[in-house]
């Protein structure tokens, strides 16, 4: 299981690149911000895609009467979430290097890849919570209050994924290189998981 | 055969003439070869222009900023004037700009921009222009667009023939028009012949910074000194000065200055000067004049006076000056990108003159010399003269060069711009102007690489060609394509207050470096306040100072109470936005002096004295947000002797 193990690792490894590259992305673009202003998620903390970006949205959002974008210490993820990629890397690696030098089997690769797959969704529940509350949890004493045609208020939730038109607002959100090199890495875990099942099967 | 061909265009020009003239009312010609024109200068919504224009104001004491092809005015930059729209010279940070030896002096006439160059090529750093009444220099940055420096100029009077600069923006000049006593002193005016001075002042400037100072004044006859060229290239080191009136008349002078059939232009070797200089050479002066400087990051400018001039007399440093004879009252004095022809346009005459700079040199080397003015040799006429251009136009004034080897010349009298050949002299295109041209530009039309393309002519009169506008009209400039043999009339556009010269450069070399607002983390403004929970309001005897933040939209505080009538109060506002393009304004109720627009990140003072007790509301006057008129305060003001103690809040806090 040598080229099994060393897959698995280089899988797990990538996951290190979100504490470098953002995870994702959510651009602002409007006519009157012809050069869109845009945020950074990182797995530490909320970043402005140019450098005052962050103010600028919230002095926008204040109108409607959404928070200000929390800093790092606002939100226990911030802390957390590094901790836990962290955590999941070192634990790939191991499994890895257990695999290489054939002391676990390769289902040891696909757990890891469900665990990762849970937390991942966990993550992006939380983080989808997280813009719910953000959207709609709105200062009541707002200058700017816009209904629904229901008449519930309208909230400014960005999109997890994809594309929305909020009121003069084009909003983006993608995942950025952290979140696709992540992506990549998992993957990597599956293919260890089927190199090491067919390295198994020719002893 | 070809005499009879010259007189058949010379024929067909002049008839052109008199049909346009006959025609004036109809010239907007609505033919379909017009369309193609439209399209030239069609700049289409979001689009932007290839170049920018700095056009200087005249009477308007400013320097504002024009779009080529389009025409489309972007920004009046204040200047030597007063600008309420900005609170320009009014604001505590910008007083200081307009100070002089003779105090606050709210406007000038402002004359000749002319772009820093580096090895002869613009290099769109930084813009100069003179102030012609209060002889001063300004230097405009072109990052911030903001007036950064002026510079008195002593023992000088009409600051005319500046502010022109040499090949690596080492001087800027700052020569007087009206020769004055210097120093000044209480004299009968007819005692002028020989015993006024023309000052001709080198101010260095700094490299990296663009800081000015002068270096040297040379003390010249006293003559008028008119306008003034550097040398480029091989005559790099020279600097030359048309001049008139060297009958040296004091009255009359529409008579008294047009007796010589030859004036001068004045060539000085200036790095000779500099050597000497350099050398413990000059003599040093008591004098008085203002230097003022604003700092980018105080967002605010310093007045200091300095109190000697170091002066030099030609006599002093034979082999440096030496006058070119020229006919007819020379005005505009251009020299060629190669630095070897310096033209001398005689504005009472029909003819230009052209000098050549090798056989100055030659001359010179030979002391050919046909007598002395003053101790400074006079060269033969023939002995220097390159050729001349008969043109057949009247009044030649000013010329700019394409690159080419082609120049282009302004005839006030005959309004028009006559294109000719450099070496061969021979008259290529003229085309009518509408009406009475002054100067003309061409991007980088004055330096070592003309950019070509486009040429406009500043003309002086507009009568029919816009909607009238009561007796006085805006100034036109009209803009012509000058990418072919034949120059074409492409647009007219309006200028503001009277343009005289203007200096223009693709936009390229500019656009990338303009800065979009100032960093508040970087604002090192006494008053600011970088975070509005820092805004108080502080007592000082009868001062009153309030610190004051402004963001869409809102101010912090908002109300204000304690003040009262006999105090001063200092409105010292941030504006603490992030972004391009989101100033804001403040304006009060009973200031006699005008509002401020604050550009984001910056900081600027207004003072205001409360009269009357009552409460006083102020605003902001630029629409900023959907909240602009909610933007607004109000100040408590209690009598004399009231003891109401100073409290300020935002939202009862």
């Amino acid at each position: 299981m040598k080229k099994a193990g060393i897959i698995m690792i280089i899988g797990s490894l990538l996951l290190l690149s979100l504490f470098k590259f953002p995870l994702w992305n959510i651009m602002l673009g409007a006519p009157q911000y012809p050069d869109p202003l845009g945020m950074n998620i990182h797995i530490d903390g909320i970043k402005g895609v140019s450098e005052f970006d962050l103010t600028n949205i919230d002095g926008l959002n204040h109108y409607i009467g959404m928070k200000v974008i929390p800093k790092p210490a606002d939100m226990w993820e911030f802390s957390v979430f590094p901790k836990v990629i962290g955590g999941m890397a070192g634990l790939g690696v191991l499994i890895g290097l257990l695999g290489f030098f054939g002391k676990v089997s390769y289902k040891w690769f696909i757990g890891w890849f469900i665990l990762m797959t849970v937390l991942g969704v966990l993550g992006m529940y939380d983080f989808n919570q997280w813009l719910t509350a953000y959207g709609s949890d709105l200062d009541p004493h707002a200058i700017i209050k816009v209904v629904n045609p229901d008449g519930s208020p309208m909230s400014y939730k960005p999109p997890l994924l994809g594309y929305q038109k909020m009121l003069n607002f084009d909003v983006t959100s993608l995942p950025h290189t952290g979140g696709y090199l992540m992506f990549v890495g998992m993957t990597l875990t599956i293919v260890a998981f089927f190199v090491g099942k067919k390295e198994t099967k020719h002893l | 055969m070809r005499t009879s061909f010259k007189f058949l265009i010379l024929i067909l020009s002049t008839s052109f003439l008199f049909v346009s003239c006959g025609n004036k009312g109809n010239n907007s010609n609505k033919s379909a070869l017009n369309s193609s024109k439209a399209e030239k200068v069609y700049v289409a919504p979001g689009e932007h222009d290839s170049h920018y224009a700095f056009i200087s104001g005249g009477y308007s004491g400013n320097l504002t900023v024009y779009g080529l092809p389009s025409g489309r005015m972007f920004k009046e930059i204040p200047v030597f004037s007063q600008f309420p729209t900005t609170g320009y010279g009014y604001s505590e940070e910008t007083k200081p700009m307009l100070n002089t030896s003779f105090g606050q002096i709210p406007w000038d006439d402002s004359h000749h921009p002319d772009i820093s160059q580096t090895n002869g090529v613009l290099d769109g750093r930084w813009i100069f222009i003179n102030g012609n009444n209060t002889p001063r220099i300004a230097r405009i940055s072109l990052t911030t667009f903001e007036t950064e420096e002026i510079i008195e100029v002593p023992n000088s009077a009409g600051n005319h023939s500046s502010s022109f600069i040499t090949e690596n923006t080492e001087y800027v000049v700052a020569g007087t028009r009206f020769s004055v006593p210097v120093p000044q002193v209480d004299v009968p005016i007819n005692e002028y012949k020989g015993n006024f001075k023309g000052a001709l002042s080198f101010i260095k400037v700094d490299k990296e910074t663009g800081r000015m100072g002068i270096k040297f004044q040379i003390l010249m006859p006293g003559f008028n000194y008119d306008l003034s060229h550097p040398g480029r290239d091989k005559s790099h080191g020279w600097f030359f000065f048309t001049t008139y009136n060297t009958e040296e008349a004091s009255t009359l002078l529409e008579v008294n200055a047009s007796q010589n059939d030859k004036d001068f232009i004045a060539a000085i070797n200036w790095k000779k000067i500099e050597e000497y200089v350099d050398n413990g050479g000059g003599t040093k002066m008591p004098t008085n004049y203002a230097h003022n400087v604003y700092d980018e990051h105080t967002h605010t400018a310093t007045s200091t006076m300095v109190k000697e001039v170091l002066t030099v007399n030609p006599a002093d440093i034979p082999g440096a000056i030496y006058f070119l004879p020229t006919p007819k009252s020379p005005h505009g004095c251009d020299v060629d990108p190669t630095g070897e022809y310096i033209i001398g346009n005689g504005k009472l005459s029909a003819d230009l003159t052209i000098h050549s700079f090798s056989k100055m040199l030659e001359a010179i080397e030979n002391k050919k010399f046909d007598g002395e003015a003053y101790g400074i040799p006079i060269l033969n006429y023939e002995d220097v003269l390159a050729g001349s251009v008969k043109s057949g136009g009247l009044g030649p004034l000013h010329t700019e060069f394409d690159g080419l080897g082609n120049a282009y010349t302004t005839f006030f009298i005959s309004s028009e711009v006559v294109k000719w050949k450099i070496g061969t002299w021979e008259v290529i295109d003229r085309k009518p102007t509408y009406y009475s041209v002054g100067h003309l530009t061409i991007p980088g039309g004055n330096s070592r690489k003309p950019f070509g393309k486009y040429m406009f002519a500043m003309n002086k009169i507009t009568k029919d060609r816009y909607l009238p506008t009561g007796p006085e009209l805006e100034h036109s400039a009209q803009l012509y394509d000058i990418s072919g043999d034949k120059m074409e009339l492409l647009l007219d556009f309006p200028t503001h207050g009277e343009p005289h010269y203007a200096a223009a450069i693709p936009a390229d070399i500019i656009k990338n470096n303009s800065k979009k607002f100032y960093r508040l983390d970087e604002n090192k403004h006494p008053y600011a306040i970088t975070s509005p929970a820092d805004a108080k309001v502080v007592r000082e005897g009868k001062d009153v100072h309030i610190y004051m933040s402004m963001i869409r939209s809102h101010f912090t505080p908002d109300n204000i109470e304690g003040v009262k009538v006999g105090d001063k109060v200092y409105f010292h506002i941030t504006n603490h936005e992030q972004d391009f393009d989101v100033p804001h304004g403040f304006a009060m109720i009973g200031a006699n002096n005008s509002e401020l627009l604050i550009m984001p990140g910056q900081t600027k003072t207004l003072t205001w004295y409360p009269k009357k007790v009552g409460v006083w509301p102020f605003y902001c006057t630029d629409f900023c947000s959907a909240l602009h008129q909610e933007m607004q305060g109000y100040i408590r003001v209690s009598p004399k002797n009231s003891d109401i103690k100073l409290s300020w809040s935002l939202d009862g806090e």
